[in-house]
């Protein structure tokens, strides 16, 4: 049974200008011990569908439809005080921008603590030894320990955000962008400290980038959004090697490689459709080489085809 | 250099305004217009040589830069002068109204301080409810209200139409009260002008806090400590409270400081017998000496109660400290 499942998902801000439609009929599902990376640009709905996850969806966005299924349990109809004690134990979540994610008046081995005092019945010392031992486990020593937030380098408070998150050895964790703004060298240590610890602790994961090549290697499958639709998912193997969705070929192209050929990188026409107002049919088909006239006309429904999940007319 | 260093260059850095003040205070009263030795004595029949003799007896027929000299001197032996008005010197006369002043002005700071932040805090906590907007539009209202305008209706509804409170002063005169009962009186006495204080302050302190943590609840931190799945009541005290209470305190060590120059129109309308009052009458009689003595201490109480606070700051926030350490 999966451990996670959403199941037609509808995410909308109710806005002055109009209604935005930033989630909008998501549907995937996560095993245990697997990894999802979610893949798209800004704006596809990609952080609202974790924040979903959570329920830390704030007016004037609501959850309007769907179901999201955590361990047998529809967390939409959770109270407060369930879902509360779901999250940090249970769920967790390591938020963009690590920088200021962390409280600058508190120790981190304080801020560490005072989530497993919350949701274990241990003593303060305890929990302190446990939040040592768990910014050891993400390298972090114990002389660094007491320190306050901005006595450290931005990959170090990455490191402390996911000890965080990782400390009541969850059953879900959610990772928004966890290498975004980090220089390529602490990107690819802070990627294989993710890999360590989702064998150690045996993580299932959701992964949230822009970048399909920084975190394929991480993930077991991906889904790539766009304009609050999932339009393609796959094995990540297959997805990188094999695109289907003309916007996952374009996502794919506008990043370098080290290894392979040195090709010009292609940059996607356009700009992301406006989530209030979307163009009719395939949202992607303004900016979509290939459109033809049906993609005007017609939204494409996601399909199985060689092994790949895949809404386009195309294909 | 740490936390002493930190301290070290604070105080050195007060000691130095405090000098400049004393300089600015001096030249400041010397341009006021009005002659001191003729409000002394208003007759005019006084002839110009006796006017003279006067003059020199207080110094004032040297130039302001000798006036000057001689004021440093005396000063640095902690002779702030003779009061023109009182003919005693000023030192004593301010001393004998410190304590009145600081009853009065503590006293109201500190309950205002602490109603004001605490529903300053609940507004900003419950925003947009019901709560918030009794709680902010009660607090407009008296922070747009003068206290001294606030202080002459309490003292007409209460001490003149319902007299439960006494007119002025600060004991009762000639009752001859001692011990508790003479703080019984003084207690008394305090009410209505404090009340009018505390009520001007907490004003302050509601919009202020409240500010300070609508800014607060936007930030991160608090998102991942609700993350951590922490009781909304811990993430209130524990994570926005302690941050939001940052900006309070500074402006708190400003408060004190000019809360002791600024309850001049509330000791006056009081009659209460502290250093406001005094300004009052100081000005009235063109008492220079007193005058200058009465504003060193406000600049040097403002000076002092920043350092204050600049230091409790290194103590509570650990950012500081870093900006101090800078080799």
């Amino acid at each position: 049974m999966a451990l996670l499942e959403v199941k037609n998902l509808k995410v909308y801000y109710f806005t002055r200008k109009g209604t935005a439609k930033a989630v909008d009929g998501v549907n995937f599902s996560i095993d245990k011990n697997e990894t999802l990376g979610l893949i798209g640009e800004s704006g596809c709905g990609k952080t609202t569908t974790a924040l979903s996850l959570m329920r830390f969806v704030t007016p004037p966005g609501r959850i309007v439809k769907g179901k999201i299924v955590f361990d047998g349990r529809d967390i939409i109809s959770m109270s407060n005080e369930e879902i509360r004690l779901l999250r940090g134990k249970e769920i967790s979540i390591v938020f963009q921008a690590a920088q200021n994610a962390l409280n600058p008046v508190m120790t981190i081995e304080k801020q560490i603590s005072e989530g497993i005092l919350e949701h274990e019945s241990i003593t303060e010392d305890e929990a302190l030894e446990r939040a040592k031992n768990q910014l050891n486990l993400v390298g972090i020593g114990d002389e660094r320990s007491k320190s306050y937030p901005h006595e450290l380098s931005g990959g170090m408070k990455q490191r402390v955000m996911i000890a965080m998150a990782t400390v009541c050895n969850p059953k879900l964790l959610i990772l928004d962008e966890p290498v975004t703004g980090l220089d390529v060298i602490v990107q690819r240590q802070i990627l294989s400290l993710i890999n360590d610890l989702r064998a150690k602790l045996h993580l299932t994961i959701v992964i949230i980038a822009h970048d399909l090549s920084v975190i394929a290697e991480t993930c077991d499958k991906i889904a790539v959004m766009y304009a609050g639709k999932i339009v393609e998912q796959a094995s990540a193997v297959s997805l990188y090697k094999n695109p289907m969705h003309p916007y996952s070929q374009a996502l794919i192209k506008a990043y370098p490689s080290i290894k392979g050929e040195k090709k010009k990188l292609k940059s996607i026409p356009g700009a992301p459709p406006r989530l209030v107002n979307p163009p009719p049919g395939c949202k992607f088909h303004p900016r979509c080489s290939y459109a033809a006239d049906i993609c005007r006309k017609k939204e494409p429904i996601i399909r199985e085809k060689e092994g790949h999940l895949v809404a386009c007319h195309l294909n | 250099m740490g936390l002493k260093g930190f301290a070290i260059k604070k105080i050195i850095a007060a000691i130095i305004t405090i000098f400049a003040i004393v300089g600015v205070n001096f030249v400041i009263f010397r341009m006021a217009p009005g002659d001191p030795v003729r409000m002394m004595f208003r007759d005019p029949r006084i002839s110009g040589e006796q006017m003279q003799l006067i003059r020199e007896k207080f110094g004032l027929d040297k130039p302001l830069w000798g006036q000057f000299i001689s004021y440093l001197k005396e000063l640095s032996h902690g002779n702030l002068g003779l009061s023109f008005w009182q003919k005693r010197p000023v030192l004593d006369v301010i001393t004998d109204r410190i304590p009145q002043t600081l009853l009065l002005v503590l006293t109201a700071l500190t309950i205002a301080m602490f109603l004001g932040t605490i529903f300053g805090a609940l507004a900003g906590w419950k925003r947009g409810t019901r709560v918030d907007s009794f709680i902010l539009s009660l607090s407009l209202t008296m922070y747009s209200i003068p206290a001294f305008s606030l202080g002459i209706i309490l003292l007409l509804i209460f001490a003149y139409i319902l007299s439960i409170f006494p007119l002025s002063g600060m004991t009762t005169p000639a009752s001859g009260l001692t011990g508790l009962g003479y703080w019984k009186d003084v207690l008394w006495h305090m009410c209505l002008p404090a009340f009018s204080i505390i009520m001007w302050y907490i004003g302050e302190y509601v919009l202020l806090t409240r500010g300070s943590m609508l800014d607060t609840l936007r930030k991160d931190y608090i998102l991942t400590a609700r993350a951590k799945g922490l009781k909304e009541s811990t993430i209130l005290i524990k994570h926005a409270l302690r941050n939001a209470l940052l900006p309070v305190i500074t402006v708190t060590g400003v408060n004190i400081g000019f809360a002791v120059a600024g309850v001049i129109e509330v000791e006056t309308v009081f009659s209460w017998p502290g250093i406001g009052r005094l300004v009052y009458d100081a000005v009235m009689k063109r008492d220079y000496p007193l005058l200058q003595g009465v504003f060193l201490v406000f600049a040097i109480s403002i000076v002092l109660a920043n350092l204050v606070i600049d230091l409790i700051y290194g103590y509570i926030d650990p950012r500081i400290k870093v900006g101090g350490e800078k080799k």
